[in-house]
């Protein structure tokens, strides 16, 4: 066979394809994740640059005069972002990404489009080869995938930077909104196969870019991580369904991995919070019908002091500590590590109990305690540490609070029932950082603070944690 | 309101119902304290102290105030100082005392029994039969310890091995928790038994070895006959302990049922089968005792040198730390009581804790009370209501069938499909199932980087925009040159936000 640069840049897709698989296998151990990440630009290199020759074959030199600004602004505005965005912030940049996906997978399928219409030539090809309807489905699909990719992400970005009210937007008969959507872009998707034309193309663009906004606004800020991890794989199947109409193989293959991925981690979140994987994936799955906010009497809570705390802390043998999203949002994260430093100094036994779903992203504690320098072996899954809470001495349960309810296992016909729960009620003492006695997301009132063994410091998480530090020296000296 | 605190008239009472530290709290509520003079000198807090903490330190006009906190119950000689309108607080056994319950209320006053708070969570902090039992089996143990002529703890010293100490706890309430975390502090080897099999949990944590006997031969005939089962439990008990007996060096007895007779544990002859220089102490012995032998707040040594002590005590034997804990039960009963912390002692007879203390309001016998509502205690009610729910089993056979069914429309659909589309699906089927093996092992500390990396990886959809750069349409290249930069962002940006996490995660 003849060395062409169309062959040469088939044999640089499928080498880029198997860096990415290479990747993605490299990024499961803290050991040989940063491989993992420079095995991932090595593949998007090798990808770009192949792809600048065919560029430049089919349409010649000119073509970098429009390729090279783009990038380079693009490179720009990515690499300000990257840099400069907080861990705290990770959600939101997650989110936004997301939503360049779509938005770059509709582009390029209406281009797609355009050209096959506009240029006789590539459409007597098409028609030639019998697949005119078939690329017209793929390019419908392509748009559809992307546009909900679109607004859904935007939704949750807006949602996570707080300029959209967190709270579950629920429109009478939403179920049968999203139906009548799915429902009629079928339709105009056999139209827009047979005759292919701007108009169900552009109908359909509406209507996908509404489903998407419905579909995240209808889900609550504490399912965030579902969202998040969903959204990820809507992204990849918006990659992949680029890929077929272009006839392009790393396209499918990045795609289907990406895809992939982002449906493993929803399936690993909704484990998380014992929620049926089929019903999220369908979207609208935070708030099934009311929450029945039983007022119970559970009795008095207990408060503590910060002193008492460092009292406590500087006695016991061993921690436990387990961060929510509250962590995040006073952006406790700093003196928590300089808190576990010192005890840990002391010779205190300190670990971290994390929630599948704990914050508002697959991971996000762990980004912020690594950001704050706690060394990640001393960070525990919850399956990894639920066992060890009866031999512990204090747990602080910090800005947490659905993950670490009791109710989830003891009272049949909770809300959050069935839930798989941090024990931390299991160890000696408990200490919670809250504001306030107000409930969690799930709006279920926990018992868990009025345990015998619970007391409550009240107050801003880092400013009570910054007082039990400045209260710990005199106590572990003496 | 003020609230007074007399010097206890008991003989060997060493307590007091208020130290500096709760007159602090209770002034904080709003309320004026008198102190009598000297109520502290035993439990090591002067009068200088208790000025310094804001009380006014009087005579006898501490009977004078509105609400009267004591640890004992009031003898005659006070009695006779109540006046209707008052409230007392103090430590009343009203169901072993009923003359004092009428006394009372003859004299018109409100009287709130501290050893009569129901055994709800809620009401924890204000159970002084919780915290004294506390210390009293902390003080257990020490007693022993002084009067055994042996180290607890086990050693190899230069002048040979020491043996730990072998201590059995009977019964494994607040007092003998206490006891079992004391001793086995001490390094003693600690077992422990308790006729609730549910408390072992307990018991293991404190770092004992929770004694069981095996119940279950009882056989089908025990169903029923609730009495057989107890003699069984009991007879297989008692062969437990006079097993133990012969083994340990230390017994450390803490049945006692409130308002009954002790049960007698241990026997004469498990006594007699004990260890010359072993140590006994009967924790029950004000009520008759758990142990053959024991005389109430008395050291017995037997002829075989067995030391039994019976004090009765235990708490007043740690006078600072007892007035300490009791003082702050009555603080913490201040603050149920006082909802608008403003002085004013509000009595909520509808609150199920101050219902049950309640022995006489003005002059009123309320006792008995009626028993606990169980809704103050929740999860444990409904949770015995609701049924569990049927578990779903799933056909074993239902993957095969799902992929049965896939692989079945996939062949139907293939004829009709062209080549190109064929490879296409070829390739991202595959793609699928690479992807979900390699990304099921991904560690979860991971899961917001992994995200990141896609992100970047679906930036390759820049691939797809540089291709449409080339054409001769003006919209298309312009709408390309969009998607170019915004897909160069997710690159860009996505690497090195990832890049920059994975930086972070270190290891200790």
């Amino acid at each position: 066979m003849e060395l062409t640069t169309p062959t040469l840049v088939t044999a640089a897709y499928l080498v880029t394809a198997l860096l990415f698989i290479l990747a993605f296998a490299n990024l499961n151990k803290h050991e040989t994740a940063k491989h993992g990440n420079y095995f991932g630009i090595a593949g998007i290199t090798v990808a770009i640059l192949s792809t600048f020759g065919l560029a430049v074959t089919n349409d010649g030199w000119n073509v970098m005069l429009f390729i090279i600004p783009a990038m380079l602004v693009g490179a720009l505005i990515g690499t300000r972002v990257a840099l400069r965005v907080e861990m705290t912030g990770m959600p939101e940049l997650i989110a936004m990404l997301h939503s360049f996906v779509g938005l770059a997978a509709v582009l390029v399928a209406y281009n797609s489009f355009i050209e096959t219409e506009t240029d006789p030539e590539v459409k007597a090809a098409f028609e030639a080869a019998g697949t005119a309807g078939i690329h017209n489905g793929e390019v419908f699909l392509g748009v559809f995938i992307g546009a909900v990719t679109l607004t859904g992400s935007i939704v949750a970005y807006l949602k996570l930077s707080a300029r959209l009210k967190s709270a579950p937007l629920v429109l009478p008969f939403r179920h049968w909104l999203n139906l009548a959507a799915v429902l009629v872009s079928l339709g105009l998707m056999v139209w827009f196969v047979v005759d292919p034309n701007i108009i169900p193309l552009a109908a359909m663009t509406v209507i996908a870019l509404a489903f998407g906004w419905h579909l995240v606004a209808a889900i609550g800020g504490g399912d965030m991580p579902v969202v998040i991890s969903m959204l990820n794989s809507y992204s990849g199947w918006a990659a992949a369904a680029t890929g077929f109409l272009l006839n392009n193989d790393l396209l499918i293959v990045a795609g289907a991995l990406v895809g992939s991925a982002g449906a493993y981690l929803s399936y690993v979140m909704c484990v998380g919070m014992n929620r049926s994987f089929i019903s999220v994936i369908l979207g609208g799955f935070g708030t099934d019908g009311e929450i029945s906010g039983e007022a119970k009497d559970y009795g008095e809570h207990r408060e503590i002091n910060a002193e008492g705390v460092a009292e406590l802390l500087s006695e016991a043998s061993s921690v436990v500590i387990t961060p929510g999203y509250g962590m995040a949002v006073a952006q406790a994260q700093y003196p928590v590590a300089e808190l576990t430093r010192r005890l840990r100094e002391n010779g205190t036994e300190v670990r971290f109990g994390i929630h599948p779903v704990a914050g508002r992203l697959p991971g996000h504690m762990n980004v912020l305690l690594a950001e704050a320098k706690v060394p990640y072996d001393v960070v525990l899954e919850m399956d990894e540490i639920n066992d060890d809470f009866p031999d512990t001495d204090v747990v602080l349960v910090i800005g947490a609070n659905d993950t670490v309810n009791p109710a989830a296992i003891d009272e049949p016909g909770s809300p959050i029932e069935g839930m798989p729960v941090l024990h931390v009620w299991e160890a000696k003492d408990v200490i919670v950082f809250k504001r306030s006695m107000a409930t969690g997301y799930a709006g279920v009132q926990n018992p868990l603070f009025f345990r015998e063994n619970t007391q409550m410091l009240f107050g801003d998480a880092k400013e009570r944690v910054d007082d039990i530090v400045a209260a710990l020296p005199a106590k572990v000296s003496a | 309101m003020r609230i007074g605190v007399p010097r206890e008239s008991k003989p060997g009472e060493t307590r007091a119902a208020a130290t500096p530290k709760t007159v602090e709290q209770i002034k904080k509520l709003g309320y004026d304290v008198l102190v009598e003079t000297g109520a502290g000198v035993a439990s090591s807090f002067d009068d200088d102290a208790f000025r310094a903490a804001g009380a006014e330190v009087v005579g006898d006009e501490v009977w004078d105030a509105d609400i009267i906190f004591k640890i004992n119950a009031p003898n005659e000689a006070e009695l006779a100082c109540l006046h209707a309108g008052q409230t007392v607080a103090s430590l009343l056994a009203p169901a072993l005392a009923p003359d004092l319950v009428d006394a009372l209320a003859a004299r018109g006053v409100t009287a709130l029994a501290m050893d009569a708070v129901p055994r709800i969570s809620r009401a924890q902090s204000l159970d002084v039969l919780s915290s004294m039992a506390n210390i009293a089996g902390y003080r257990a143990v020490i007693e022993a310890a002084n009067e055994f002529g042996s180290l607890f703890t086990g050693q190899v010293t230069a002048a040979g091995k020491v043996p730990p100490a072998k201590v059995l706890v009977v019964g494994a309430g607040v007092a003998g928790l206490a006891a079992i975390g004391t001793a086995s502090s001490l390094g003693a080897i600690v077992r422990a038994f308790d006729a609730r099999s549910e408390v072992g949990e307990q018991v293991e944590s404190m770092g004992a070895e929770f004694l069981r006997i095996d119940v279950e031969d009882t056989g089908p005939s025990a169903t029923g006959y609730a009495t057989e089962t107890t003699e069984d439990f009991n007879a297989k008990a008692a062969a437990m302990y006079a097993e133990q007996a012969k083994d340990v060096d230390i017994i450390v007895t803490t049945a006692l049922i409130p308002g009954r007779p002790a049960p007698r544990l241990i026997t004469e002859e498990m006594v007699a089968s004990m260890k010359n220089g072993s140590v006994v102490v009967d924790m029950a012995a004000s009520n008759g005792g758990n142990v053959a032998g024991s005389v109430a707040d008395e050291k017995v040594v037997t002829d075989n040198g067995v030391t039994i002590l019976g004090y009765t005590d235990l708490p007043g034997r740690l006078p600072t730390q007892a007035s300490q804990l009791f003082g702050t039960n009555l603080v913490n009963l201040l603050k149920l009581m006082t909802p608008e912390k403003d002085g004013q002692l509000v009595l909520d007879l509808d609150d199920a804790v101050q219902r049950g203390m309640t022995v006489v309001r003005e002059g009123e016998v309320l006792w008995p009370p009626p028993p606990v509502q169980v809704s103050a205690a929740p999860a444990a009610a409904p949770a015995a209501a609701v049924e569990p729910k049927p578990v779903k089993v799933k056909n074993p056979w239902r993957k095969f069938y799902f992929v049965g069914a896939g692989a079945a429309a996939f062949l139907a659909l293939a004829p009709f499909m062209p080549d190109s589309l064929l490879r296409s699906l070829t390739v991202f089927g595959l793609a699928i199932v690479i992807g979900y093996y390699v990304i099921g092992n991904v560690h979860h500390a991971l899961h917001t980087p992994l995200l990141s990396e896609t992100n970047a990886i679906s930036g390759v959809i820049v691939v797809g925009a540089l291709l449409q750069l080339g054409t001769e349409s003006t919209l298309i290249t312009v709408l390309a040159f969009v998607g170019v930069l915004i897909a160069s962002i997710n690159v860009f940006g996505g690497f090195l936000v990832t890049h920059r996490m994975l930086n972070m995660f270190r290891k200790a």
